[in-house]
């Protein structure tokens, strides 16, 4: 265990600023829920960045509103989300690393561009881990820096494992120009065809890859409705069953719920099939009222862009099997 | 969807197979259904992620590093080449459940009663004179669906779920009866509270029920539910709570 230290203090919450590591793993068939980062490329990028390993604790801003002051000196990187952020007077460079002072305040502004900005800091956060994880789930109550998954409060002290003096000379100062996504722009979501496809109308099935959907203000980290020509499946619901990551289901009304992160374990919709991780974190960053498009995606080629993230992400590939912890 | 070519395998994203084992909800089928998850353990071990047992499926979660869809694939298919079901003899932990059974913590007895065409009575003693099994855990952590109830305790959900159910509170639905594990919104039939800590994340396991294990309710007084470590605070009418 290596010695942690108060890194920021928290001088205005916000609306949702939540702890979260890679999530909590190997409890699923307990009812617990995967937690997590929504934009799971944004968060690695972020860690990546900051010099941390793949997995290492990060904050997870919604809207901005949050308003840090550096208890130390801190290398930090800041991605996703334009959230019209600040450091002291200057705006807060974004998908880079920065270092910020003692006493100098970072504050997070409105929603610019995207909707969930990411703070690494150099050596991580620290948190005690519950079921294994320190990913925040406010409806669980479990993880963040309480354990009860409690999102950030006014006035809270955030811990940070020291981080080791030396950045390895491998790891970027910022992300290339090609990872950082322009979330104004309209979103094509690459989904893996499920097992249900066939049992949906030829009609559907061709609104469903066709038409624009849009992002229904009912969106959170639990799922995404998305509004637009209703979809007709001949089977109105299955025995309620497990439900991974991604999974867009079409209850009876028709109109899909892209399920996240904060997803409940089991459910009985039938689904078109799953966005691809990525596909996933993109969807995240979507505002209410921006359209989204759905294209049926091959597993090869998503297997292969998957993997070819981790790879520029992780500092260290292991660290990822470290974090998690089965229970069994 | 037909059921005539099961068990199949369906896809569930980059890092996951739907392992479908059958078409109904059967008793017999958690003997498959354990057996299957002890064997994909086995079979993954550090590739698996997570297995999420339910009435008649596995949702069989791998790391896509380690690991590709089509390889897991092949696992799978020699895992249910060779499967055979666990022992009858050697099914699931049995849990004894005290539960109150009262209209204070029970609000919707009496509902149940009416629907039913039975006494309070009637509905306590049959509740609680059978064994139920543990076919899925999920909904919240720890909230284990069991079944299956007997034909006469069949009841509809409530037509707008209550905002908030206490921690314990028994309760109804359909085919099903489940315990309330924590604090969370719910739109089943109240019948009673069990002293019960459903989940405690201190404890080994964390959930007391686990998939496959069975369970009764044992009808007590409130003595023996307080002294037990039961919470009889009475459930707030659903009109107040809907007003706050």
């Amino acid at each position: 265990m290596r010695a942690s230290t108060t890194g920021f203090r928290v001088t205005r919450a916000g609306p949702l600023a939540l702890l979260q590591d890679a999530g909590r793993f190997g409890v699923r068939h307990l009812g617990v829920t995967q937690g997590g980062p929504a934009d799971l490329h944004a968060w690695g990028w972020a860690n990546r960045l900051a010099g941390n390993g793949w997995g290492t604790p990060v904050l997870e801003i919604t809207f901005g509103g949050l308003q840090l002051q550096a208890e130390c000196d801190l290398t930090i990187a800041v991605t996703g989300a334009d959230l019209s952020g600040r450091l002291e007077d200057q705006p807060l460079p974004l998908w880079r690393r920065i270092k910020i002072g003692k006493g100098e305040r970072v504050v997070f502004g409105t929603p610019a561009k995207g909707l969930r900005a990411y703070l690494a800091v150099a050596g991580g956060f620290s948190a005690e881990p519950v079921l294994g994880s320190v990913a925040c789930v406010v409806r669980e109550q479990l993880g963040g820096f309480d354990g009860q998954g409690r999102r950030l409060t006014d006035g809270d002290q955030l811990n940070i494992e020291i981080p080791s003096p030396n950045m390895p000379d491998t790891i970027e100062v910022e992300a290339p120009e090609q990872e950082r996504p322009d979330y104004t722009a309209p979103a094509i979501l690459d989904l893996l065809p499920g097992a249900q496809v066939a049992d949906f109308t030829g009609r559907s099935l061709f609104d469903a890859f066709n038409a624009e959907w849009r992002v229904d203000d009912r969106a959170d980290r639990m799922g995404v409705r998305l509004t637009g020509p209703p979809l007709h499946c001949r089977i109105p619901s299955l025995v309620s069953e497990g439900i991974s990551l991604g999974a867009v289901q079409v209850p009876p009304d028709g109109q899909p719920i892209a399920l996240l992160n904060d997803r409940q374990t089991i459910g009985g919709y039938p689904r078109l099939g799953n966005l691809t991780p990525l596909a996933a974190s993109r969807l995240a960053q979507c505002k209410p009222g921006q359209s989204v498009r759905l294209r049926p995606a091959g597993a090869e080629r998503a297997l292969r862009e998957h993997r070819q993230f981790i790879r520029q992400v992780a500092t260290a590939i292991n660290d990822r099997t470290s974090a998690r912890n089965r229970s069994t | 969807m037909s059921h005539s070519d099961l068990p199949r395998l369906e896809p569930a994203g980059i890092d996951g197979w739907m392992v479908r084992l059958f078409g109904t909800i059967e008793e017999n089928n958690l003997l498959w259904l354990t057996a299957l998850t002890h064997d994909c353990e086995a079979a993954f071990g550090e590739a698996l992620v997570d297995l999420v047992p339910s009435y008649t499926t596995l949702l069989v979660i791998f790391d896509p590093l380690q690991i590709s869809p089509w390889q897991a694939r092949e696992r799978l298919v020699d895992i249910l080449a060779r499967l055979v079901p666990d022992d009858i003899g050697g099914e699931g932990e049995l849990h004894k459940l005290a539960t109150w059974y009262n209209s204070s913590v029970g609000p919707d007895l009496e509902r149940v009663a009416e629907l039913s065409d039975m006494t309070v009575d009637a509905i306590i003693d049959t509740h609680s004179y059978q064994e139920y099994r543990v076919f899925a855990l999920g909904f919240s952590p720890g909230f284990a669906f069991m079944g299956l109830l007997d034909d006469s305790l069949i009841c509809p959900r409530l037509e707008t779920p209550r905002p908030k159910v206490p921690a314990g509170s028994v309760a109804i639905a359909g085919q099903q009866t489940a315990a309330y594990p924590a604090v969370t919104p719910g739109g089943w039939n109240l019948i009673g509270r069990t002293a019960a800590r459903l989940f405690d994340r201190n404890r080994d396991g964390f959930s007391l029920l686990k998939v496959g294990d069975r369970v009764r309710f044992v009808a007590v007084d409130q003595h023996t539910f307080e002294s037990e470590g039961g919470d009889p605070t009475p459930i707030t009418p659903a009109r107040e709570e809907t007003r706050s």
